[in-house]
């Protein structure tokens, strides 16, 4: 069955609700008859099998998360979500000094199962419901991280960060989800897959190889997984061979697979869409400084966000936003170099 | 409301109807308790000077009628969260003293095995959540455990202790109100000692009472004198019963006062010498022992076997947190994730 990301998403988390009793959702607008399913309609109808299990919020994200903390240590497993990513800085105690916390603090006699679920992307919406907000939560030990570019992989993802013992953050990606109707979003990218009908999971900590390919790696999450593809078919026009590496997770970073694919090719071009300053490519980046300099070509290359907030205007988000065929010229300078 | 709550000695014909109810056994448990705390407290402010105990310590004297009165009103499966002041109500609800011993002094046989220390303390095993530390932050925690109870029918209680600065959070705002929407079984206890740190209720708050708040919030709420042990029993017996059996929560204040420091070495110069000697009448161990020998429970031999009991568990306790051994540096990287390493 060919799913979108917000298909695929809604139907995971139905199968998980239907199989353990103690999955429940949280959140603003999840399930309210007549309304969204939240902002991008993942949780659409959920409310018509779960009524009890789906629990519609005040505009509260303290709230929202801590609900989840509390419930999670009880031994239920909440799925907590916000309308969009930027809202989780509302909830930072909770997600930081909570959530991410509670297990170290008690000498690892407690866990907090909670799944948190945060739309991300700079999406014609200005600076406030805009941004990617990996690189705040890459700095907090305690969490785990994921980023699924295709629908396939949400699935998978979704299923193994309910099973988890750890709390998960799962960052989705606006333009990918294929949310229809009245919440379809424009300049969407197509993420569908095709679904097996079997119980799959996608384990946390492992990234994928998009694109095999012997000069250039880029690496690039969610949106910029399927631009860095883009990028590689223009560049595979010149006969430059990119592969293209998608690190589905993004702390613990599957740094073997990192690493093993920037050793064939000598040379690593890091995408993101968030402001260069502090972000997931300065990780990435150092890491492989650190560990595998020796079998470098040219230096690493980060191809991110101004650092400013995200603008609104049409042309100003465009030149914000890392587009493939920027990504391309990256790649061309670093063949040039050499 | 009484309204003689800020009376000196509170004790009257409605504790003996309590404590006739509660029995002499249980109010002897009750004044032990408290004079565990008194004592504990004591002997970590001497060491804490003597520069014996690493890191900080706030304390709990002048208080402990509130957390021995709320948790000996629990059923044994309920749970409680604290806040940075969390050393009264961990031995109130049951934590060995020398495992809380321990973890003052960053011990692996303290009771987060010495990754919590002072401010975190607690153990979900007894049923208490590693104190929280945030200001306000365990109100929408509490409110979380409580759905928890509620969606699994359980006939549970999830208990907050904070102070009356953390009403002023945004987290008691949000968590207080989510509570009442949802009618989970929780008791929101609010220790009011007056002070935020340094601050003066009254410089942040217009209103004298906190309990007031619950209106806005269409939740239940109950003002007691957390001076008096049996009164702060009794509102709290009532407030867990009426959780218990579904019909909500309370937001429940007690009006109290920390007869010490905010922490560390806080001679509370910002505390009238006049207010000062008010609350240190309305000590809480005093007039509840008091109250107890008038009642012919208690006379000076009880009251001397009794200190002898809590001065010696204090001895053990301070001997297992001083020879009890060190974590081992590398266990740092223990108790984050469960099923992971932490990368390096």
């Amino acid at each position: 069955m060919r799913l979108g990301i917000a298909e695929a998403l809604r139907k995971a988390i139905h199968d998980e609700m239907a199989r353990d009793p103690s999955v429940f959702c949280i959140g603003e607008d999840i399930g309210i008859s007549g309304g969204f399913g939240g902002a991008f309609t993942v949780t659409l109808g959920l409310e018509k099998d779960f009524r009890d299990r789906m629990i519609d919020t005040p505009i509260s994200e303290i709230g929202i998360f801590g609900a989840a903390c509390g419930a999670a240590i009880m031994g239920m497993r909440p799925i907590a979500d916000v309308e969009y990513g930027d809202f989780l800085l509302c909830a930072m105690d909770q997600v930081v000094s909570q959530i991410a916390k509670m297990r170290y603090m008690s000498g690892g006699k407690l866990k907090v199962p909670v799944v948190m679920r945060a739309p991300v992307g700079v999406t014609g919406r200005g600076s406030q419901h805009a941004q990617n907000l990996e690189p705040y939560f890459l700095s907090c030990p305690g969490l785990k991280i994921v980023a699924p570019a295709t629908a396939y992989d949400a699935v998978g993802l979704l299923r193994a960060a309910v099973r988890d013992d750890d709390p998960v953050l799962i960052f989705e990606h606006k333009l990918l989800y294929g949310s229809k109707g009245p919440r379809q979003e424009s300049g969407a990218v197509d993420a569908s897959s095709e679904i097996p009908e079997e119980d799959y999971i996608v384990p946390i900590g492992k990234g994928i190889i998009r694109r095999e390919g012997k000069d250039v790696t880029i690496i690039g999450s969610l949106l910029m997984m399927h631009f860095s593809m883009q990028a590689a078919e223009i560049l595979a026009k010149e006969g430059i061979d990119c592969e293209v590496l998608d690190p589905r997770t993004i702390w613990p970073l599957d740094t073997e697979l990192i690493f093993s694919s920037v050793k064939k090719t000598g040379r690593v071009v890091i995408v993101e869409e968030s402001p260069k300053q502090g972000g997931v490519g300065a990780e990435i980046g150092i890491q492989i400084a650190e560990n595998i300099s020796d079998y470098l070509l040219s230096p690493v290359t980060r191809v991110a966000a101004p650092n400013t907030p995200a603008p609104f205007s049409p042309v100003m988000e465009k030149f914000y936003i890392p587009q493939p065929e920027r990504i391309a010229k990256a790649v061309r300078e670093m063949i040039n170099i050499v | 409301m009484q309204k003689n709550i800020y009376e000196e000695n509170n004790y009257n014909l409605e504790s003996v109807k309590i404590l006739e109810s509660i029995g002499a056994q249980k109010a002897l448990f009750m004044y032990q308790r408290m004079l565990e705390i008194r004592e504990f407290e004591e002997r970590i402010k001497l060491l804490f000077l003597e520069g014996k105990m690493p890191g900080t310590v706030h304390q709990y004297i002048g208080q402990e009628a509130c957390a021995v009165g709320v948790c000996s009103a629990l059923n044994e499966d309920d749970v409680i969260a604290s806040t940075h002041r969390p050393h009264g109500h961990a031995i109130a609800k049951g934590l060995p003293m020398t495992e809380l011993m321990a973890e003052l002094y960053g011990k692996i046989t303290g009771c987060c095995k010495g990754k919590g220390g002072s401010m975190h303390l607690g153990d979900m095993d007894k049923g208490m959540l590693p104190a929280i530390a945030i200001v306000g932050g365990n109100i929408p925690i509490v409110m979380g455990m409580g759905l928890a109870f509620k969606l699994r029918g359980e006939k549970r209680v999830a208990v907050s202790f904070f102070g009356d600065g953390a009403s002023n959070e945004g987290a008691f705002h949000e968590g207080i109100n989510m509570a009442a929407v949802y009618k989970v079984p929780a008791v929101f206890v609010c220790e009011n000692n007056q002070y935020g740190a340094s601050t003066n209720r009254k410089l942040v708050m217009n209103i004298e009472n906190i309990a007031d708040r619950a209106s806005s919030y269409g939740m239940r709420s109950d003002i007691g004198d957390g001076m008096n042990v049996l009164d702060v029993y009794k509102r709290a017996k009532e407030a867990l019963e009426f959780a218990r059996n579904g019909e909500g929560p309370t937001l429940l204040e007690f009006k109290t006062f920390r007869l010490c420091g905010h922490s560390r070495r806080d001679p509370n110069n910002y505390m009238s010498v006049e207010e000062k000697d008010f609350w240190k009448k309305r000590d809480p161990i005093p007039l509840f022992e008091n109250f107890l020998v008038k009642q012919g429970i208690l006379d000076s031999g009880k009251i001397t076997e009794i200190r002898k009991a809590v001065e010696d568990k204090i001895e053990e306790a301070v001997k297992f947190g001083q020879e009890s051994p060190e974590p081992a540096a590398e266990d740092t990287y223990n108790d984050l994730y469960i099923n992971m390493e932490v990368p390096r």
